[in-house]
């Protein structure tokens, strides 16, 4: 029994591992990237207060996070067919992801930049920049050095989350590891395997934010 | 050089400013004293627009500007002729001593950048910081980093230098490196307007003496008539107060 317990674990290890490294981790990557980007634009547009694009902002940001991940991820996937848009499931799964993701990184950065004193705003002025000149070389390096712990967490949540797009049929670790419990019927062992796995990702992601974090202090 | 006539501006219902006139020639060094809440800083802010003005007008080397109304473009020339020198320095908190003073003239006034360097650097050595210059301001004492500030201010050429209480900010032992720089800049005939509470450089730097109260100047004269005989009871008072009998 136990032989054959650690047979099946063994096997499966590399059979989760690799999801994870093909899909699982570009899956994350991808949509952080994305993210980010989009949080940058949505917190921006708050900080300067540029008039509508700030109400879309905060209406994003309202519906974003009022609403279930994997509602979301229905939505677009079973749901946007009846208006006639198909998506396969790993793009449907990045959109859904980065949307989702920005509207929190969005929050953070916002707050990030709302942190930088007023002073560096104004003696940007005082050498001759134009506002957009300053919030590009001096108060959103700053802000991001301010955002960088908060985005790794929402990083390593998000690495985690990912294993919801199983419910869309993404070939990811989670559903990796259900096809293989179908097989054999060891869920808790298996269970037990893919999560382990996710918690030594965490854990390198955990490892590089103090890396990261140790090379923005010095500068 | 400078002047400035009918200055308002308040916050909400409070009246900072209220019809304040300056007069500027070029290499004057005026000193204004006056207490907290006199509306000093924010004249000063008020010629600089980091402050919009209620009202006011503005003779800049023969040019007119509308302080209330004043647009953009006029706003970046009047910027380009000035420089801020700030209580709590505000360095750019990402950016070493160097690139602090290149930024501007790299960035907002396209020098090349070994050109900027090289101006820069003439600028930290003349107040004694070019060694620092790959520190961050982190790095350094507050005399050090305002001691940069004023490297920067100095490093776009500006005609005049505003001073915003530059040494409030700083202990006691580090107030003497801050001033003594800005001697030498007043001895080189650089035209300064230094909101200060240093009444040793008031009387043995400044040129002239503005006092100000509740948003008025009380009086204003050469810094050794001001001293040795004021006019009005308030600057008497004010006087006895700060020599202490």
């Amino acid at each position: 029994m136990t032989e054959r317990l650690a047979e099946i674990l063994a096997d499966s290890f590399f059979k989760i591992l690799i999801p994870g490294l093909t899909m699982t981790i570009p899956l994350t990557a991808i949509s952080f990237a994305l993210a980010l980007v989009i949080a940058t634009a949505v917190a921006l547009v708050q900080f300067a207060n540029v008039r509508v694009l700030r109400q879309l902002a905060r209406f994003y940001i309202w519906v974003v996070r009022g609403t279930p991940l994997l509602v979301q991820l229905y939505v677009v996937f079973y749901g946007m067919p009846k208006l006639g848009i198909l998506l396969d499931p790993f793009p449907a799964a990045v959109i859904v992801f980065s949307i989702n993701e920005g509207a929190y990184c969005a929050e953070t950065i916002r707050a990030a930049l709302e942190a930088v004193p007023v002073g560096q705003m104004e003696a940007g002025y005082c050498v001759g920049m134009s506002y957009l000149q300053i919030i590009r070389r001096i108060v959103l390096p700053q802000a991001l050095r301010t955002a960088f712990p908060p985005l790794s967490n929402s990083l390593i949540a998000l690495l985690k989350d990912t294993s919801l797009a199983s419910n869309i049929t993404v070939l990811e670790m989670l559903m990796a590891t259900q096809r293989i419990v179908a097989r054999t019927y060891e869920p808790l062992a298996l269970y037990l395997e893919v999560g382990a796995i996710y918690l030594l990702f965490s854990t390198v992601l955990t490892k590089l934010q103090r890396v990261g974090e140790k090379k923005l202090a010095r500068a | 050089m400078l002047e400035i006539k009918g200055l308002q501006k308040s916050f909400g219902s409070l009246e900072v400013l209220r019809s304040v006139d300056l007069d500027l020639e070029k290499g004057d060094v005026v000193a204004i004293l006056g207490p907290s809440g006199s509306g000093k800083t924010t004249m000063l802010r008020c010629i600089n627009f980091l402050e919009r003005a209620d009202a006011g007008e503005m003779v800049f080397d023969g040019e007119h500007f509308d302080m209330h109304r004043a647009a953009k473009r006029d706003i970046a020339r009047i910027r380009r002729k000035t420089a801020f020198v700030f209580q709590n320095y505000n360095l750019f908190l990402n950016k070493t001593a160097l690139q602090n003073v290149t930024e501007g003239l790299v960035i907002a006034r396209k020098f090349p950048k070994a050109q900027a360097e090289k101006i820069a650097m003439r600028a930290l050595t003349k107040v004694g910081m070019a060694d620092r210059k790959d520190y961050y301001p982190s790095q350094l004492s507050g005399g050090q980093q305002q001691r940069v500030a004023i490297a920067r201010a100095l490093a776009t050429d500006p005609e005049i230098i505003l001073f915003d209480e530059p040494t409030s900010a700083l202990d006691p032992e580090l107030t003497g490196e801050v001033l003594a720089v800005m001697r030498q800049l007043a001895g080189e005939g650089m035209t300064m307007l230094v909101v200060t509470h240093e009444m040793g450089f008031a009387r043995n730097v400044s040129s002239r003496v503005i006092f100000m109260e509740n948003g008025v100047i009380v009086e204003s004269g050469t810094a050794k008539e001001f001293f040795d005989h004021p006019k009005q009871e308030r600057t008497k008072a004010f006087i006895r107060t700060v020599q202490g009998d």
